[in-house]
């Protein structure tokens, strides 16, 4: 069975200047990662900021252009599709705030019908296409003519969805698509994913730093640190039993509202005092990528 | 009872485009010396307006404080003249600001902005003290904030400072006068889960032992159960809960906590989500 999203020794690097542009070396934002995706399945990237979790998303979406290694969607290598019809339809993103990713200017039928004209859908389908849309992201009809701002942040996530979904993509990216909503909201919005990627059979490359949320969402989750995967596996498993120090640290750092998950929690070494950085902590296991778990 | 902090029956309002919203409904908490008091709520809750009403930082218009007390250490706040309010504020309580970046002056150093705040906090304390014993007092908080070189520290410029750091002196400059009363605003958020779990834990370390009283106001359950032993719930402009923090995740009362605690995903697994609110 192919994958519906293989990644292959992804490598990216960014060069790096001194304050007067002159060269200075280059940062491996993301080295030599690897990973699929199983067709109706959800993976988790998690990582924390610089871990490169969104360059990936980029490359996948062919904002960025890998240093290294390959794509492929549902088989295909993307390299040499960006930017055409065919691979807009195969993937489609969700960004991580509405209020930005929406154009103020357009009303909701505007925005979602962007991607329709795009890809040349019969502009006279488009009307009931878009009223379809609404309905699957379980919007009013009449949500068509209102503009972003007289929309909530939930309301506004939903557009986001039906935007991505009116090309009818089979693999969905979705960056921190809840960050930025209140939990009840989010709650709502991550079971509408969870609906509409079992009715239309959606693959979902699911991004965030939450990892109860992750726990919740994502059959498999790769642990991101520094630009490498250092722990991947079924998401139950790894946080049962992480193996790598730095999801020990990531799980041991959550916050949680019971005792059960403050049992799960790993315990950390405190370093003088106070819970160590990734850094000290790797440095005091000798540790400084780890084993990665198929 | 005499708390330290006692907010009694707060109303209040905003107008804006001529019309008016009330905010608050007869808000009341109590925050007592040494305790560790979190108040939770969604964003609209009126958790950010309480604390600013506390604070002293309502502008008035839009807000309009219709009705209520802010009781500091047997004093109410709202009928203080305005000197009277500006030299409690920094000194009997300060605050942590949430967004390390946006808090800091960019084109001063640390030791700058630390020691202006410490001049000034001094003289509504009818205080003075030389430059080098300000020098001395911002090194001595730096490292009880737990850098490990103040001095290094206090001569950045904010940009040369970690996310993690930088809220690090904003937690140094809010204990510079030596306060009763932390009021900490969503500290951490902004920052990694590993950081915001030091900063957490930084701050409890400091509250217990300076014995200090904190007013925690975030909207993460997480954050609640970690930073508080007794919590006030807050939908919609009214305090719809209030419980020991053990007690609520135990046994929550109101509808609004019922839900909003289902809501939160567990690393446990097994979410209540199909539940939650409508």
């Amino acid at each position: 069975m192919t994958a519906m999203l293989e990644i292959r020794n992804l490598t990216k690097t960014f060069p790096t200047h001194s304050a007067f542009g002159r060269p200075t070396g280059e940062v491996k934002a993301v080295a030599d990662v690897s990973f699929a995706i199983e067709k109706g399945q959800v993976y988790g990237l998690a990582g924390e900021s610089g871990s490169g979790k969104s360059t990936i998303a980029r490359m996948i979406m062919g904002l960025t252009r890998p240093t290294a290694g390959a794509i492929l969607i549902d088989g295909q290598d993307i390299a040499g599709q960006i930017g055409t019809r065919a691979h807009g339809r195969r993937v489609q993103m969700v960004f991580q705030n509405p209020g930005a990713s929406l154009n103020p200017r357009r009303t909701v039928a505007q925005s979602i019908a962007v991607p329709l004209v795009a890809h040349g859908f019969d502009r006279a389908e488009q009307p009931r296409r878009i009223a379809d849309l609404l309905d699957m992201v379980q919007l009013p009809k009449s949500f068509a003519q209102r503009y972003p701002h007289e929309l909530s942040g939930g309301q506004k996530q939903r557009v986001a969805i039906a935007r991505a979904l009116a090309v009818a993509p089979k693999l969905l990216v979705l960056d921190e698509p809840t960050s930025a909503l209140d939990v009840s909201v989010q709650a709502r919005v991550m079971d509408l994913l969870t609906d509409l990627g079992r009715a239309l059979d959606l693959t979902f490359l699911f991004i965030s730093h939450d990892l109860s949320l992750m726990r919740n969402f994502a059959q498999k989750v790769g642990i991101l640190y520094l630009g490498q995967i250092v722990e991947t596996g079924p998401t139950a498993e790894v946080f049962m039993r992480p193996e790598h120090d730095y999801t020990r640290l990531l799980l041991a750092s959550v916050p949680v509202i019971s005792t059960e998950e403050e049992a799960m929690r790993p315990i950390i070494p405190l370093i003088d005092g106070e819970i160590p950085t990734a850094e000290k902590l790797l440095a005091l296991r000798g540790q400084a990528t780890g084993k990665v778990t198929p | 009872m005499s708390a330290l902090l006692s907010v009694r029956d707060l109303s209040v309002d905003f107008t804006t485009y001529g019309q008016t919203h009330q905010v608050l409904h007869s808000v009341s908490l109590d925050v007592p010396a040494h305790a560790q008091i979190a108040l939770v709520g969604e964003s609209g809750s009126g958790k950010t307006v309480t604390m600013k009403a506390i604070m002293g930082l309502l502008r008035q218009p839009p807000a309009h404080i219709r009705s209520g007390q802010i009781i500091y250490d047997g004093r109410d706040l709202l009928t203080l003249a305005d000197s009277e309010r500006v030299a409690l504020r920094g000194t009997a309580m300060s605050m942590v600001f949430q967004d390390p970046m946006s808090s800091l002056n960019p084109v001063f150093t640390i030791a700058d902005q630390m020691s202006t705040i410490l001049k000034y906090a001094d003289r509504r304390l009818g205080r003075s003290r030389s430059a080098r014993d300000r020098m001395v007092r911002v090194h001595e908080v730096l490292s009880q904030v737990r850098m490990r070189d103040p001095e290094r520290v206090s001569a950045s410029y904010p940009i040369m400072l970690s996310g993690g750091m930088r809220q690090r002196v904003l937690i140094a400059m809010a204990l510079l006068s030596e306060p009763a009363l932390l009021i900490a605003d969503e500290p951490g958020t902004a920052l990694d889960v590993t950081t915001q779990a030091q900063i957490l834990r930084l701050l409890k370390d400091l509250v217990t032992q300076r014995g200090l009283a904190l007013l925690m106001i975030t909207h993460n359950l997480g954050v609640v159960r970690e930073t508080s032993s007794y919590v006030y719930v807050m939908n919609r402009g009214r305090v719809v809960e209030q419980a020991e923090t053990a007690t609520l995740f135990s046994s929550p009362q109101s509808d609004y906590t019922k839900s909003l605690i289902a809501a939160v995903p567990r690393l446990t697994g097994g979410t209540h989500y199909g539940t939650v609110m409508p």
